[in-house]
């Protein structure tokens, strides 16, 4: 990349050079040959070395004065010259230089040249995202947020230069390039080892897919997520291995049906998802009988019927533009809703919720408020579509508001940073939901009213070294010594197992007598302390070897003879 | 025809050409080598490196290479002459005209590396 830079720079000075190197040939030439008169009359000329001389400081416009003798009058004719020949030639080539710095070409080549190198610098684990969309910029945000590190990569140089106002936590390497160019994931280290996933969130998706199928062939081994909006298109990123496809319109349907059907399991998702120290959510028990109202029936709007008449709610749909949109079976009222006519049409004043699920904002807002007026007790779900209307959006009075990009965001998030997690969250969805408020309740018992952590423990000699080196020597270790404050036993760590992974079976809420073997992988949620203490016991044999013994006494003589003496 | 090729063919055989009438002659004897041509190499020399900028082919850097090799000499040439002629005794004596003269006869081997070069090229695109 470098080379390109300095052949572009020598390219471009050529003709700027050369028409120096020619006038300062013609200047000493003109020297040269017209004689100068000495004061007693006798004629002289320049010689070569005393012409250069003068050119090089009349040029640049130094001048010293009439060198080696004074000048003859014809002399100083063809000095007065040459002056501003040259100095139009250096204005010319210093302009054009200065042109270079300013070119697009160049400064690009330069900017993927310092991004080249960052890239190179990179010695820790981190994400390729291509596309710095809402949903990009959420990711990248989250990620950067819980202290891991990303690659930004989006076709727009105004999105690149979103990722520098951002302000995330992390120094964010992004250039404005096209993903589709396979050398383009090359130079953002997608064959490097560090490089943990690649994630494509394009707004196109034959983007996304061309993408995937390049990040699959040049490494293999890096997972890859990708956003697709189509059957064809997933069903074709599924076939070359990509590992996780997203469908950000059934994703936010299913998250919406989650929160009709299952308060506690979409309270659990809230919960386990969010951010460090953020304020927990109080459970919302959305009304299920009676009538809802749909506004918006695009992809999103298909998608979340979809979901709706599957649990056997009715619904009413309202969209503005069903020429474009196509009309749903049942009840279908052509409008926007924001205005009181169509909603009364919908039967408002008899409806107990209603989703603003269009892709404007304001017609969202609009809509809400609309419906409120007509009906107070009303519940309401808001589509939120765009970061920046977050303020307002939470202000307008909506039981749940609903960000996609973030949904989708939260979602790759834990596929490829938890994967656990999200292992968790598929077997939780299959239980009913009486099941997840058991699960809510046991969590919420541990914790106060801030998010709790969420971690991953594998049982190998790096993350447990003294529980991997207990087993190896035939001790047995089981999941609730893990448990115990490693301070003192009798007080348990305020945390809960969520999750047992043991080669190919997966066991949610495992049960505290279980031994602990090689390999196995847990998942914990619960105060960030516990999880700082659980360290000590995973990682220092003498702690855990306290949590283990349940008879002896390890402290010292002395330790008990100051306890003897109350001083303990 | 390309009009650049004539005039960066013209400046390399140009280069050559002056390079060898500055040569010629007795080797050590300042008479047969007169100062203005000598000049002129250089000028010309000069053009013919910056023609030679930026071109990514292995000929062209090869070129580039050669070219370069011819200005270095030359200058080195240049710099003997001056200090000989305006510093001390002020006179070019055979010992100084002999190593000016070989320093410009190796920029002519240089020279002529180059058109061979250029003319392997063009062999070549005919083909």
């Amino acid at each position: 990349m470098m080379d390109n830079v300095i052949f572009l720079i020598l390219r471009r000075m050529r003709r700027p050079l050369i028409t120096l190197v020619v006038i300062y040939a013609v200047a000493i030439i003109g020297l040269l040959t017209i004689p100068g008169r000495l004061p007693d009359g006798t004629p002289w000329r320049m010689d070569i070395f005393h012409a250069f001389y003068f050119v090089s400081f009349m040029s640049t416009t130094i001048g010293f004065g009439e060198v080696p003798h004074e000048f003859s009058d014809a002399q100083r004719i063809w000095v007065t010259l040459v002056i501003y020949v040259s100095v139009i030639g250096w204005l010319y080539s210093i302009g054009t230089l200065l042109s270079l710095l300013q070119d697009k070409a160049f400064k690009q080549a330069l900017t993927e040249l310092r991004f080249a190198k960052h890239i190179r610098k990179l010695s820790e684990p981190f994400y390729l995202i291509c596309g710095y969309g809402e949903t990009g910029g959420t990711l990248a945000r989250d990620m950067t947020d819980r202290g891991r590190h990303v690659v930004v990569l989006d076709i727009s140089e105004d999105a690149i230069n979103m990722t520098k106002m951002a302000n995330l936590r992390d120094d964010v390497p992004a250039l404005a390039v096209d993903a589709r160019i396979p050398q383009a994931l090359v130079e953002a280290g997608l064959e490097r080892d560090q490089c943990d996933g690649v994630i494509a969130v394009t707004n196109d998706s034959w983007a996304n897919l061309k993408i995937a199928l390049t990040a699959k062939l040049l490494n293999p081994d890096t997972p890859v997520v990708c956003r697709a909006e189509s059957a064809e298109v997933e069903a074709n990123m599924a076939s070359f291995g990509t590992d996780h496809i997203i469908d950000p319109f059934e994703t936010f349907a299913l998250h919406l049906s989650t929160a009709l059907q299952a308060p506690c399991l979409y309270l659990l998702q809230q919960w386990l998802s969010g951010h460090e120290n953020e304020m927990l959510s109080e459970p919302i028990y959305p009304p299920r009988e009676g009538q809802w109202i749909l506004c918006g029936y695009g992809r999103f709007g298909k998608a979340v019927y979809r979901r709706l008449r599957q649990e056997g709610i009715d619904v009413v749909v309202v969209e503005a533009a069903p020429e474009l949109t196509g009309r749903s079976e049942g009840r279908f009222i052509e409008g926007v809703g924001t205005e009181a006519v169509t909603l009364e049409q919908a039967h408002v004043a008899h409806a107990v919720g209603l989703v603003a699920g269009t892709d404007n904002d304001v017609n969202n807002l609009s809509i809400i408020m609309t419906a409120k007026a007509l009906n107070p007790s009303l519940f309401v779900i808001l589509r939120q579509n765009l970061a920046e209307n977050e303020r307002i959006a939470h202000r307008v009075g909506a039981d749940i508001v609903m960000y996609p990009s973030s949904i989708v965001a939260n979602r790759i998030r834990s596929l490829l940073v938890t994967p656990l997690l999200s292992q968790f969250i598929g077997l939780a969805s299959n239980q009913d939901d009486a099941w997840a408020c058991r699960v809510v309740s046991r969590i919420s018992g541990v914790i106060g009213e801030r998010a709790p952590a969420v971690w991953e423990v594998t049982i190998d000699d790096e993350q447990a070294h003294a529980v991997y080196q207990h087993i190896g020597r035939g001790h047995r270790p089981l999941l609730h010594h893990l448990l115990r404050d490693p301070r003192d036993r009798d007080q348990r760590l305020d945390c809960v197992p969520l999750l047992l992974a043991r080669e190919q079976s997966r066991e949610a809420m495992p049960s505290p007598d279980t031994p602990l073997r090689h390999g196995d992988q847990l998942l914990f949620t619960g105060r960030y302390r516990a999880r700082r203490r659980m360290e000590w016991t995973l990682l220092n044999e003498h702690a855990l070897a306290y949590a283990m013994d349940d008879a002896s006494d390890h402290r010292t003589l002395l330790g008990r003879w100051f306890e003897r003496l109350g001083l303990q | 025809m390309n009009p650049e090729k004539v005039v960066f063919g013209f400046f390399i055989v140009l280069a050559l050409t002056l390079n060898f009438g500055f040569f010629v002659g007795e080797f050590d004897n300042p008479e047969h080598h007169h100062v203005y041509e000598f000049f002129a190499v250089v000028v010309v020399n000069i053009i013919a490196t910056i023609l030679k900028f930026g071109d990514k082919t292995q000929m062209g850097a090869v070129l580039l290479a050669t070219s370069l090799v011819a200005v270095l000499q030359l200058v080195a040439a240049a710099v003997i002459w001056t200090i000989a002629a305006h510093t001390g005794e002020r006179v070019i004596t055979a010992s100084v005209m002999s190593s000016i003269v070989s320093l410009s006869g190796g920029a002519m081997l240089a020279n002529v590396v180059s058109v061979v070069l250029l003319v392997i090229e063009t062999v070549m695109m005919r083909r």
